[in-house]
C-alpha cells in the first residue's frame, strides 16, 4: 500500500465519521459488486467446489472481483495440524476451486497463506491445503515469520489501533477471505471476521485486550476482504476451534458468500444455530457500521441443490 | 597402500562428519528419523546407553566399535567421531596457515592421571545415576551441541538471507526460520567446550582426545591389545622424526622408536610421511609395505573463518519480542518439575540416560525442546526439556522419541504419545484476563488438543478456563498460547513419572442436517 492511498483512505473515512449516515455506507458497500443484485448468496446440498461454481454466478462470477493480471490473496483457515474431515481448517477442495476461478478470470498470481496456530509446515500439509494450492497452480506462502509482517495503523479501532499484518495483505489487488464455520470456545463462533486474526502477527494482544472488540476493530482496517466465502461443508459443532475428534463434526454441505463481512457472519451464525446478536463481535461490528447483521434488510439469494 | 589407507580414512571421516553435522543443522526437517537412527547408530556413548536401556539390534553400534577397536585400534576416533574429524580439520587449517608449525608436532608426554581420572569419574558417577560428567565430555554430544549452537545459526542466517532476497521478488520457495529461544548458560557451556577444543586442536592436534575425552581413553587402552597397529620397524627407522612431526596425536617417540598406542587414533598420516617405510600399519612387525608420496589438496581457509564470523553476527541479531502490556499479571510461576519429552518415562529415567547431544532439540519441529540449565537440577544440566515459552509439543508428532540415539527418549507410538501425560496444566485464575479484565479470551482452550482445558461459565456471559486434569497430556499448548504477561495464567507442572491420560470421549454431535430444508434466514 502506498502512503498516499493510505492517507486518502484515512481521510475519506475520517471525513465520513463526521457524517454518521455516510460512515456506515462507506464500510458496508463494496464498489466491486455493481453487477450483482445480491448482497449475499447461501447455497447448500453440493460438494464444496460445485457449490462455489453455482454461488459465484449470482454475484456476477469471480471476474466481477478479479481482473486481468491482478494479484490475488486468499486467506483460508489453516490453523491446525488436522485432516480436512475434522473441519478445523477450510476445505481444500474449495480452496483449490476458488484459485482456479481466479486464474480463469486472468489473475497473475494467487497467493495463499495463514498464520497458523500449530506448526505451520504440518498444518499446511495435513490440512490438505498445500496440495490443493499446488494442484490449482497457486502459491502457498509461509506466515510463520515476523519478518513478513508490516506495521499498520487502524484508524477506527477502539482498542486495536496498531498491529502488524502480512505484507501480502498490503500489496495484493484482491483479497478473498475464506474461513470455515466452526464453534469457538471463547469467540463463540469463528467465521469471517475471526479469520482475520490469521493475518496479523501478534494475536496475544487481541486476547489480552477484549477479544471481541479487537476482532471488530481489525475489520475497520482499509484493506478489507473483497469477498468472504464461508465454508460450511464440514462444520465443527463443539470443542472448537481445534476440535478433539471427528465426533465434533456434522456434515452441513453449505456455503455462504458475501461482500459484507458482517452479513456473511450473521448468516453463517444462523446456519450454525446461533443468533447473530449473541455473538458479541458481530454485534459490535454491526454497531460500528462495518456491515449489516440484520439479514432481513439484505437481498439474499438462497440456493438448494 | 599407505596412501590409500589415509585417503580412505579421510573420505570416511568427512562422510561421517558431514552427515552428522547435517542432522544437527537440518532446519528443513529433511532427515527422517529412520535415516537419523542409522547415522547415530555407531556413536559410542549414545549406543552404549541405548543398549543399557533397550537391548535390541538398534543399539549394537557400540559393540561394532569395540570389535573395530580390537581389530584396528581407535578408528572410531579418526573416522566415526564427528568431534575428532572436526579437530582434524581445525588442525589441518592451523598447519596451512602457519607453515612453521608443520614441524612442531612432536612427541608429548602422556598426562595419564588426568585421562584416567576423567574416565573413572565418568564411569563411577554414571554408575550412581549422575550422568553430567558423561554428558559434558562425550565427544558426540559435545559436537551435537556445538553444531546446534554455532553451525545451525550459520545455516539459519544463510537461509533467512536467501529467503529475504527471494521475498523481494515475491518468490516464497524458502521460508525464514525463526530461532524461538536462546539459552544462555547452555550456550556458554558449549562455547567453552568449542573454545577448548579449538585451541587444543589448533595448537596440539588431538590433545583433547588424548587427555580429556573419556571415550578416547577407554578405546585407547583397549587398542593396546588390538591386532593391527601402527608399528615402527626398528631396522628401517632412521629416527628422522618425520612421522612424529606429522602425528596429530603427538604419540610417536621417534628417538626411542616407540608409539604410545593408547593415544594413536590410527589416522595413517605417519605412514605417508616416512621416507624409508620404517613405519607400518600391520598385524605383525615384519610386514612389508610400499611407500607412496601423497599430496594434499589445497583447501580454503576462508570457509572456516566466515562460518565463525557469521555465527557471531547471528548471535548479535537475536531478536527480542516486543510485548505490549495492559494489565500485568501478578502471580509468578514456580514449576516444581521440568517437563521431559514424551517417551522418556520419568524424570529419573530420562536424567540418567540422556547425554544432552541435542539431536531431539534440533529435530523438534516446534522448537519446544530446549537445553536446560538447572530446571532438572544440577545433574540434568544441558538435558532438553519442554520450554513452553518457545513452543508447544505438537499433538501429532513423536519425532524426538524416534531420533534419540541413547534411548533416553524411548520410541513411542503416536497413538500412545497422544495419551502420554508429561505434566498437568495448572490454572492461575488471578492472572487470567477473563478474571482481571472481564473480557473473553480462551486462547489456552483454543490450543488444547484434548480439550482438557475447556471453558466454563463465569460472570455474566463470560467463560473462563477449567482444567480437567485426567485429559491433560502436558503438551504446553495452553501455556504457550496464554497471552498474559509477565506471568502466564496457565502453566504445565511436570510429572515426575509420566502418566497415561484418559481419552476424552466427547459424545458424537447428534444433529440431523436436512439438506433440502430451507435456510434459517
Amino acid at each position: 500500500m502506498k502512503r498516499r492511498d493510505f492517507l486518502k483512505n484515512g481521510f475519506l473515512a475520517g471525513a465520513s465519521i463526521t457524517i454518521p449516515g455516510v460512515f456506515g455506507n462507506y464500510f458496508a458497500k463494496s464498489s466491486l459488486t455493481q453487477n450483482s443484485n445480491y448482497d449475499l448468496v447461501a447455497i447448500k446440498g453440493g460438494e464444496p467446489d460445485k457449490m462455489f461454481d453455482e454461488a459465484i454466478k449470482h454475484l456476477g462470477g469471480i471476474k466481477n472481483f478479479v481482473k486481468k493480471n491482478q494479484k490475488v490473496l486468499i486467506k483460508p483457515n489453516i490453523g491446525w495440524d488436522t485432516s480436512p474431515e475434522r473441519a478445523a481448517n477450510t476445505n481444500p477442495k474449495l480452496v483449490s476451486q476458488v484459485i482456479k476461478h481466479c486464474f480463469d478470470a486472468g489473475a497473475k498470481d494467487v497467493y495463499v497463506f495463514d498464520h497458523t496456530c500449530d506448526d505451520w509446515k504440518r498444518a499446511y500439509s495435513n490440512s490438505g491445503i498445500e496440495k490443493a494450492v499446488k494442484d490449482a497452480g497457486g502459491t502457498l506462502v509461509p506466515g510463520n515469520s515476523e519478518s513478513y509482517y508490516q506495521d499498520i495503523t487502524i484508524n477506527f479501532g477502539k482498542v486495536l489501533t496498531k498491529t502488524k499484518v502480512h505484507e501480502l495483505i498490503l500489496e495484493s489487488d484482491v483479497f478473498i477471505n475464506m474461513p470455515v464455520l466452526k464453534h469457538h470456545g471463547s469467540a463463540k463462533l469463528t467465521i469471517s471476521m475471526k479469520n482475520m486474526m490469521g493475518v496479523v502477527w501478534d494475536r496475544g494482544f487481541w486476547h489480552r485486550n477484549d477479544l471481541h472488540q479487537c476482532i471488530a476493530d481489525y475489520c475497520t482496517f482499509t484493506k478489507k476482504p473483497h469477498l468472504n466465502i464461508v465454508d460450511a461443508y464440514y462444520v465443527m459443532k463443539q470443542n472448537g476451534p481445534r476440535g478433539v475428534s471427528i465426533n465434533d463434526v456434522v456434515v452441513m454441505k453449505s456455503q455462504i458468500i458475501s461482500t459484507d463481512i458482517v452479513a456473511a457472519d450473521a448468516a453463517a451464525a444462523k446456519l450454525f444455530g446461533s443468533e447473530p446478536e449473541s455473538i458479541p463481535y458481530i454485534k459490535i461490528a454491526d454497531s460500528m457500521g462495518i456491515g449489516k447483521m440484520d439479514l432481513s434488510k439484505l437481498n439474499i439469494k438462497r440456493i438448494v441443490l | 597402500m599407505n596412501s590409500f589407507l589415509r585417503k580412505l580414512r579421510i573420505v570416511v571421516s568427512l562422510f561421517f562428519l558431514l552427515i552428522t553435522t547435517f542432522l544437527f543443522v537440518d532446519i528443513f526437517n529433511l532427515v527422517t528419523p529412520l535415516i537419523s537412527n542409522k547415522i547415530t547408530f555407531l556413536q559410542f556413548v549414545p549406543s552404549l546407553l541405548k543398549f543399557i536401556a533397550i537391548i535390541s539390534i538398534s543399539s549394537f553400534g557400540f559393540i561394532i566399535v569395540f570389535i573395530l577397536t580390537f581389530l584396528f585400534g581407535r578408528i572410531y576416533c579418526s573416522t566415526i567421531c564427528p568431534l575428532g574429524t572436526f579437530q582434524d580439520l581445525v588442525n589441518y587449517f592451523s598447519k596451512k596457515i602457519n607453515k612453521k608449525k608443520r614441524n612442531k608436532n612432536l612427541f608429548l608426554k602422556e598426562i595419564k592421571w588426568l585421562r584416567l581420572l576423567i574416565l573413572f569419574l565418568a564411569i563411577i558417577t554414571f554408575a550412581f545415576g549422575f550422568i553430567l560428567i558423561v554428558n559434558l565430555f562425550d565427544p558426540y554430544s559435545i559436537y551435537g551441541r556445538i553444531s546446534g549452537n554455532f553451525f545451525k545459526p550459520v545455516l539459519v542466517f544463510i537461509n533467512n538471507l536467501l529467503a529475504f532476497i527471494l521475498e523481494q521478488f515475491r518468490i516464497f520457495w524458502i521460508s525464514p526460520y525463526d530461532i524461538k529461544a536462546f539459552n544462555f548458560i547452555p550456550f556458554l557451556i558449549s562455547l567453552s567446550f568449542l573454545i577448548l577444543v579449538l585451541v587444543l586442536a589448533w595448537k596440539k592436534g588431538r590433545l583433547y582426545c588424548n587427555t580429556v575425552c573419556p571415550v578416547g581413553t577407554l578405546l585407547g587402552y583397549l587398542s593396546k591389545i588390538s591386532f593391527y597397529k601402527i608399528r615402527i620397524k626398528e631396522e628401517d627407522c632412521l629416527s628422522c622424526g618425520a612421522c612424529a612431526r606429522d602425528c596429530k596425536a603427538n604419540c610417536i617417540d621417534s628417538l626411542n622408536k616407540k608409539i604410545d598406542e593408547t593415544r594413536c587414533v590410527v589416522c595413517f598420516d605417519c605412514l605417508t610421511s616416512c621416507p624409508t617405510e620404517g613405519i607400518t600399519f600391520s598385524f605383525n612387525k615384519k610386514e612389508e609395505i610400499k611407500n607412496e608420496s601423497f599430496n594434499n589438496d589445497k583447501r580454503n581457509f576462508f570457509v572456516k573463518t566466515s562460518i565463525f564470523l557469521l555465527t557471531l553476527t547471528n548471535l548479535a541479531a537475536q531478536v527480542e519480542k516486543k510485548i505490549k502490556i495492559t494489565k500485568p499479571s501478578k502471580i509468578p510461576i514456580f514449576r516444581k518439575n521440568a517437563i521431559s519429552p514424551p517417551g522418556s518415562i520419568s524424570l529419573e529415567y530420562f536424567n540418567s540416560k540422556c547425554t544432552a547431544c541435542h539431536l531431539c532439540v534440533s529435530s523438534c519441529p516446534t522448537q519446544v525442546l530446549q537445553p536446560s540449565f538447572l530446571e532438572y537440577g544440577f545433574t540434568g544440566m544441558l538435558q532438553p526439556r519442554l520450554d513452553n515459552n518457545a513452543g508447544f509439543c505438537n499433538f501429532e508428532c513423536n519425532i524426538c522419541s524416534e531420533v534419540c540415539p541413547t534411548g533416553a527418549i524411548l520410541p513411542i507410538k503416536l497413538e500412545e504419545k497422544k495419551l502420554s501425560q508429561l505434566g498437568i496444566a495448572k490454572f492461575i485464575k488471578e492472572n487470567c484476563v477473563v478474571h482481571t479484565q472481564k473480557t473473553e479470551c480462551g486462547a489456552c482452550s483454543e490450543h488444547c488438543p484434548t480439550k482438557a482445558v475447556h471453558m466454563i461459565p463465569y460472570e455474566g456471559t463470560l467463560v473462563i478456563p477449567e482444567v480437567r486434569e485426567k485429559y491433560c497430556i502436558g503438551c504446553g499448548a495452553c501455556e504457550f498460547a496464554c497471552p498474559v504477561i509477565p506471568y502466564k495464567a496457565i502453566y504445565v507442572e511436570g510429572n515426575e513419572i509420566h502418566k497415561k491420560a484418559e481419552i476424552n470421549n466427547e459424545l458424537k454431535i447428534e444433529q440431523k442436517v436436512d439438506l433440502k430444508e430451507d435456510f434459517p434466514f
